[in-house]
């Protein structure tokens, strides 16, 4: 029998579209972390006393650490004394607009396709650009003001609004959370922050691109979003990184708050470098992300969309306390070559008749490894609690693998847990049948992965949903055989 | 013009086709009927080329280009379609998009434009509308829990969008009840012109009442061994495949 394919094979080889990296002078601290860095990063920040106490006791905490190997993956040691912790574009002072923002950095945009001028507001999107941790350009700012709705990078909040901040900051993710989480909390640089005011509907989606770009900068972004009473955000955070050889850290930490019925739709697509086809390079994206659906009727959304990262190790989660709250995750999952995904959620049910729908779409090329891992908790007085969840995986080739592991603790024994997985082949017969119609392999298998995924897709912003797709089908170039 | 000479051919190491030679002008219809394990769709997957088949011996030509020096796709730009026996389903990807994308991807390589929605959407219906098809078709995930006929019916559906100049129809019939037959056969009657060719493959002879071939080909051991107009699906019909493969045995 003939090897099939091979018009596929030939189509998965394609260089990452996004690697460059942007010639720009980095304001950056020497390699290594003490009790020192973590000073000096505060002070380079101007920050309050109460930062930089929360940010001394999280490295106290974390120093006493070891980094967790209880996932799916398999990576070199990382050197935690070899990393920079802090890296900021040289500004002579803040730009007040885009003509004041290095030329170099609106280069680097461009190629990514941000679009950082009026096409924004015209496409309704505000954009908080991060350029490597430091927020350097802000739009909208005074249009969601009007609204009372703050949307600015962490370090703005930081300043300007203290008391939100203090309020807010690790009541989801405290710094003890996981080794990930605490060593963000103690070197977190900059990220992005919003506060949506009691019965606010904030009017466009609120989007942060984020971009690593210099060499051997650990990343560590931190993202709070609250949503008071009655509100509503859509959040979309999208992110591309330059091509480069050695592995790069990226550890961010996302806190979502749901106040009484506030909902918070939070929608990321993920393709920082893989690595190579050979495994080499590509970021190790250890990230803490969970919402807490805090009042009643609350109702918290995850979509992702994961192609990229050498390593992910990811998951989403929602606390639902509030009674009659809602959680939500929808993930796909794409790994191919040597990427490694470890990638799934946790739902914690703690509220009486609360609800959580898990849907995981797992898709392994290549020498890939994708591992969904998620729980479903429920809570001994968490009455009516019902979760749905479903898992599929789609292998193309012989030499990827995809694993499984739901796990379920329930301590209420009328909450109804339905649990569905599947595992399935990209067939010879699609790939024939539609190569017969015409199309040719690569869009056939964009086509196939794109239709195992739609559940995931359906729920995404729009113009999310169109980069999305593209990123899917781009991502297999190189790998069934 | 479809070129047939001599043609061997083998699926892991076993041999179906032993010596096929068939030609096909443009504008006529041939019908070729077999037994089971005659080697039929072995044939129609071949010519449309399916990787796991070897061609062994042999030449097959379809105007003047040799077919196995093409991909699947490149085959169907070049005109040849293949209405599948057994249809595939894909999950998650409507009908609708599906023949989009097939009937761009054909534009495409022609040097046209895509065809929009709009445009693309009153042509489809009106397609439709010839095989009695719903618009509910058009919303479904390909193939996806369809029936056999429904299934067949999408197949002609393809086969009248898309404008073949090679139709290769993989036992159409199967599967269609008598109503559904009349359909999908009068959907084939419509293509039918002077420059397109027709190949039908069956196993009976009850599609030929509908659609009249004008050479009728018996398979049998892998090659042909008996040729006619269409009297020779009726004395078959009367007869069975039997006086027929006797006939080849004692050929060989």
């Amino acid at each position: 029998m003939t090897k099939p394919n091979q018009a596929l094979e030939t189509i998965l080889q394609q260089d990452y579209e996004h690697g460059f990296i942007t010639d720009i002078e980095a304001d950056a601290l020497p390699p290594g972390i003490n009790a020192d860095t973590i000073r000096a990063i505060s002070a380079k920040k101007n920050e309050p006393e109460f930062m930089l106490a929360w940010r001394l006791k999280a490295y106290e905490y974390w120093r006493h650490l070891k980094e967790p190997h209880w996932a799916h993956l398999k990576y070199t040691p990382i050197d935690y004394q070899a990393l920079s912790y802090y890296s900021a574009p040289k500004l002579k002072e803040g730009p007040k607009n885009l003509d004041e923002v290095d030329p170099k950095l609106i280069e680097t945009y461009n190629k990514l396709g941000i679009p950082l001028k009026e096409q924004e507001w015209l496409a309704g999107v505000a954009v908080d650009a991060v350029f490597d941790s430091i927020s350097v350009a802000t739009t909208f700012k005074d249009k969601l003001n009007e609204m009372g709705i703050i949307f600015c990078s962490f370090s703005d909040a930081v300043q300007n609004h203290p008391d939100l901040v203090q309020q807010y900051l690790g009541s989801v993710v405290p710094h003890t959370d996981n080794f990930f989480a605490a060593l963000n909390a103690a070197v977190f640089s900059d990220g992005s922050f919003v506060y949506i005011p009691p019965g606010v509907r904030c009017p466009m989606e609120l989007s942060t691109y984020f971009r690593i770009n210099a060499r051997s900068t650990g990343q560590f972004e931190r993202t709070l979003i609250i949503a008071d009473a009655g509100s509503y955000v859509s959040y979309l955070e999208g992110c591309t990184a330059p091509q480069r050889d050695e592995n790069q850290l990226h550890a961010a930490v996302v806190e979502l708050v749901a106040l009484d019925k506030a909902q918070i739709k939070y929608s990321t697509v993920q393709n920082w470098y893989p690595g190579d086809e050979n495994g080499v390079g590509g970021i190790y994206n250890f990230v803490t992300k969970r919402g807490e659906c805090r009042g009643h009727h609350s109702k918290i959304s995850w979509t992702q969309v994961e192609t990229g990262s050498a390593i992910t190790w990811k998951y989403p989660s929602v606390v639902l306390k509030g009674d009659y709250s809602v959680g939500e995750f929808y993930s796909v999952a794409l790994t191919n070559h040597h990427q490694q995904a470890d990638t799934g959620t946790k739902m914690i049910h703690i509220g009486q008749h609360t609800k959580s729908t898990i849907v995981a779409k797992g898709i392994s090329a290549g020498f890939a490894q994708n591992t969904y891992r998620g729980l479903v908790k429920v809570l001994a007085h968490a009455d009516g609690a019902h979760n749905y969840t479903r898992c599929d995986s789609l292998l193309m080739g012989q030499h990827c693998g995809a694993h499984t592991f739901p796990y379920i603790e329930s301590k209420n024994s009328r909450a109804r847990i339905e649990h569905e997985a599947s595992t399935s082949k990209i067939s010879e017969d699609q790939l024939f049948y539609l190569a017969q119609r015409g199309i040719d392999t690569e869009n056939a298998v964009s086509m196939i992965v794109n239709g195992f995924c739609k559940e995931v897709m359906k729920t995404l912003p729009m113009e999310f949903a169109v980069e999305a797709r593209k990123l899917l089908g781009l991502s297999l170039e190189g790998s069934i055989g | 013009m479809l070129t047939i000479k001599n043609l061997h051919a083998s699926i892991e190491d076993k041999a179906i086709l032993r010596g096929l030679d068939l030609n096909i002008k443009p504008g006529e219809v041939h019908a070729i009927m077999g037994p089971n394990g005659s080697g039929k769709s072995t044939l129609a997957s071949v010519l449309a080329g399916r990787e796991e088949y070897q061609i062994t011996a042999g030449t097959m030509h379809y105007q003047g280009t040799d077919l196995s020096t093409l991909t699947p796709d490149e085959r169907a730009h070049l005109g040849l379609f293949l209405s599948f026996q057994y249809p595939v389903e894909i999950p998650g990807v409507s009908n609708l998009y599906l023949l989009k994308s097939a009937l761009n991807a054909k534009r495409k390589q022609a040097g046209l434009e895509e065809m929009d929605a709009i445009d693309f959407l009153t042509i489809v219906r009106e397609k439709m509308k010839l095989l009695h098809m719903d618009d509910s078709y058009l919303y479904r995930d390909v193939n996806s829990g369809f029936s056999g006929g429904e299934k067949k019916r999408n197949e002609i559906l393809q086969l009248l969008l898309l404008e073949p100049s090679l139709c290769i129809l993989d036992e159409t019939d199967s599967g269609l009840d008598i109503d559904a037959l009349r359909i999908v056969a009068q959907g084939i009657n419509l293509m039918r012109n002077e420059e397109r060719s027709i190949l039908l493959i069956t196993h009976y002879q009850r599609l030929l009442d509908y659609i009249k071939p004008d050479v009728v080909h018996i398979l049998s051991g892998g090659k042909i061994v008996a040729e006619g107009d269409y009297r020779l699906a009726t004395q078959l019909e009367a007869e069975g495949y039997e006086p027929f493969l006797q006939k080849k045995a004692g050929g060989d």
